[in-house]
């Protein structure tokens, strides 16, 4: 197994501190390794005070969102010798307060998001041809957005304009009017007709580059301003 | 009347749960974790509800265990599950024999089974293996691994428990022979403080026997880690499982747009150092194309490690020799007062190893209210967090 030794440079913060700091480590990676598994390595073998999120290891919880290299990603997908950079930057999302090291406070992200109520099951895409077990009157699963923050971290709005609704409220405000499960469509469409809401988007595009879980929030805000300008022109023809 | 401050030490899905028990009881609740929540065993698992189906043949205490708290979870924390169901796949004619056993063993335990033929397993789940030969369809679900321990831990939050992440304990500290405070490091000041109380639980999990040293008591606990594969594309909507005895690489559990295959099983000394072994990477694929053949072609998307908290002796060497069951210790017979161990067990019995702690705990106190755990209906995960 192809080993090799790695520099990571690691934005560091601790409460009192005037601002972060970098801290540069050394690590053993082989091809298995990912940024993740480092850190946590780095947090066992060389400095316990090291601070970071994560949970599930797989690209399913959204917790161990982070800036790779100036890039956002979770860092328990990414594979460190796949970078193909001798030395790995690591820092803590944007748009977020910074609680220490590489951990955010995601109550601000949480403030948002919540607002739209979107429920966390939704309809499960059928297999083709599949027949729903009986007992089951059709097949939940969850959605796709994990709540990671990633988009609305690599978002060039977010960092400008602290009163946007952001890439992943507004991708969440449009599956409830894709698959409304019963909640009211209209409040939630005039709420995204808004200043701040789905008008303020520049169409960067950073967003769908930067998530992780096949939500592409760029492509649902111009989903919700066909469906807002749909509803503008029935509104001047009366019907 | 001042109530009894109980001090938990990690905050996985049991510290949550015993937090979520106990503050419902009428306790004082601090927390403490040394990371993020979730971030030890509990967000790693593959993500699985169990019926008790996987356990009815050989280990019917566990399987009872899971069917009674899969039941109750579905009522107290709606809208957290894929209600997609289980299905057991045979694939060789001695596990079709091995189902008459099987699905009587599952109605001993009170867990709905359902035979089903070839072809209305590949109408179901087109994308099973075609040899397969028959099913069993039982009521398992996929759980989101991190979110519905997060349902505790919001519940048990807005109702006053105090959850202090990046948390370490240092040391305990002791008046005679009583556990009377802990000594903690805040990672994200440095601060090293001290926090006093009633009755300390450790729930460290995989790390308990670690918690147990610092302590000065035996915790038999065995770290026993699995590796678990994720592919992209959501190959099956029920969880598939090996109809067979419990064996590695035999489920795939669907979750979002993946496909979650595990797991392994072997046993380590230090839950912090666990490794990926390529090996077992390469046996999940094995297995697993073996129930859905697609997964051999999946796009990889992650392969992780993850400890069980298994209770046994020390030379266990596999990890499948140990009970599934869980266990909760007073440390009074070793001589430590004001302490107790909670381990072993699983995800989906986390409410239930939380009542009998919490029985433990309100017995030593003399505290004599009843759990209440199973008619709450939780908060939802988002409330964690505001």
């Amino acid at each position: 197994m192809a080993e090799q030794m790695i520099e990571f440079k690691v934005s560091r913060y601790k409460q009192g501190q005037p601002g972060p700091t970098y801290q540069t480590f050394k690590m053993l990676c082989d091809e298995n390794t990912t940024v993740l598994v480092a850190l946590q390595d780095i947090r066992r073998d060389l400095d316990d005070s090291l601070t970071l999120r994560h949970s599930c290891h797989h690209a399913s919880c959204g917790t161990c969102g982070m800036r790779i290299n100036g890039k956002e990603e979770l860092s328990c997908v990414v594979k460190v010798l796949e970078l193909g950079t001798p030395v790995v930057t690591v820092e803590p999302m944007r748009n977020l307060p910074i609680i220490s090291d590489l951990v955010v406070d995601m109550e601000p992200f949480y403030d948002r998001f919540n607002s739209v109520g979107l429920p966390f099951i939704r309809g499960s895409e059928f297999l083709e041809d599949a027949e729903i077990a009986e007992g089951l009157e059709a097949y939940g699963r969850y959605e796709n957005c994990i709540e990671c923050n990633l988009c609305m971290s690599a978002c060039p709005i977010m960092g400008s304009d602290e009163t946007y609704l952001g890439p992943a409220t507004l991708a969440a405000a449009w599956r409830v009017v894709e698959e409304p499960r019963g909640l009211p469509v209209k409040p939630l469409l005039d709420w995204v007709d808004s200043e701040n809401g789905c008008w303020r988007c520049h169409v960067a595009y950073e967003c769908n580059v930067a998530c992780p879980s096949e939500v592409y929030p760029g492509d649902k805000i111009m989903a919700l301003r066909r469906q807002l300008t749909k509803r503008k022109f029935r509104g001047l023809f009366g019907k | 009347m001042a109530s009894y401050h109980a001090v938990i030490i990690g905050g996985g899905g049991t510290g949550a749960a015993v937090a979520h028990d106990l503050i419902l009881r009428g306790y004082r609740v601090t927390l403490v974790e040394r990371g993020e929540v979730t971030s030890g065993t509990t967000g790693r698992h593959h993500g699985l509800l169990h019926s008790g189906a996987r356990y009815a043949v050989k280990d019917k205490e566990s399987a009872v265990e899971c069917i009674e708290e899969n039941m109750i979870l579905r009522r107290i924390a709606p809208g957290s599950f894929e209600l997609n169901d289980g299905l057991f796949v045979a694939l060789t004619e001695e596990e079709a024999h091995y189902s008459h056993e099987f699905i009587e063993a599952c109605h001993e335990c009170g867990i709905p089974a359902r035979r089903l033929t070839k072809e209305e397993v590949l109408a179901r789940e087109p994308n099973v293996n075609p040899d397969v030969i028959m099913g069993v369809q039982v009521p398992d679900a996929t759980m989101d691994a991190m979110r519905l321990p997060l349902r505790f831990f919001a519940t048990a939050k807005h109702n006053g428990a105090i959850i202090k992440t990046y948390t370490e304990v240092v040391d305990f500290i002791k008046r005679g022979n009583a556990v009377s405070a802990i000594r903690v490091r805040d990672h994200t000041s440095n601060k090293v403080y001290e926090i006093g109380g009633d009755i300390f639980i450790n729930a460290a999990g995989a790390w308990s026997g670690q918690i147990g040293d610092m302590a000065g008591v035996d915790v038999p606990i065995r770290p026993s880690p699995g590796v678990i594969l994720a592919v992209r594309g959501r190959l099956c909507n029920m969880v598939i499982n090996r109809l067979h005895a419990s064996g590695d690489g035999d489920i795939i559990v669907p979750q979002r747009a993946l496909s979650v295959i595990g797991t392994s099983s072997w046993v380590v000394e230090d839950p912090d150092n666990l490794g990926l072994p390529q090996d077992h990477i390469d046996m999940m694929i094995k297995y697993g194309s073996e129930l859905v053949p697609a997964v051999r072609t999946a796009p990889f998307r992650a392969a992780w490690s993850a400890a069980r908290p298994l209770i046994g002796p020390r030379g266990a060497d596999t990890g499948r020799e140990l009970s599934r069951t869980f266990k909760c210790f007073d440390h009074i017979d070793e001589g430590v007062e004001g302490f107790v161990t909670i381990t072993g067990g699983k995800a989906t019995t986390l409410r239930g190893m939380a009542e009998a702690t919490a029985g433990v705990v309100c017995a030593k106190m003399g505290v004599d209210v009843v759990c209440s755990t199973r008619e709450t209906v939780m908060l939802p995960h988002t409330a964690y967090y505001v």
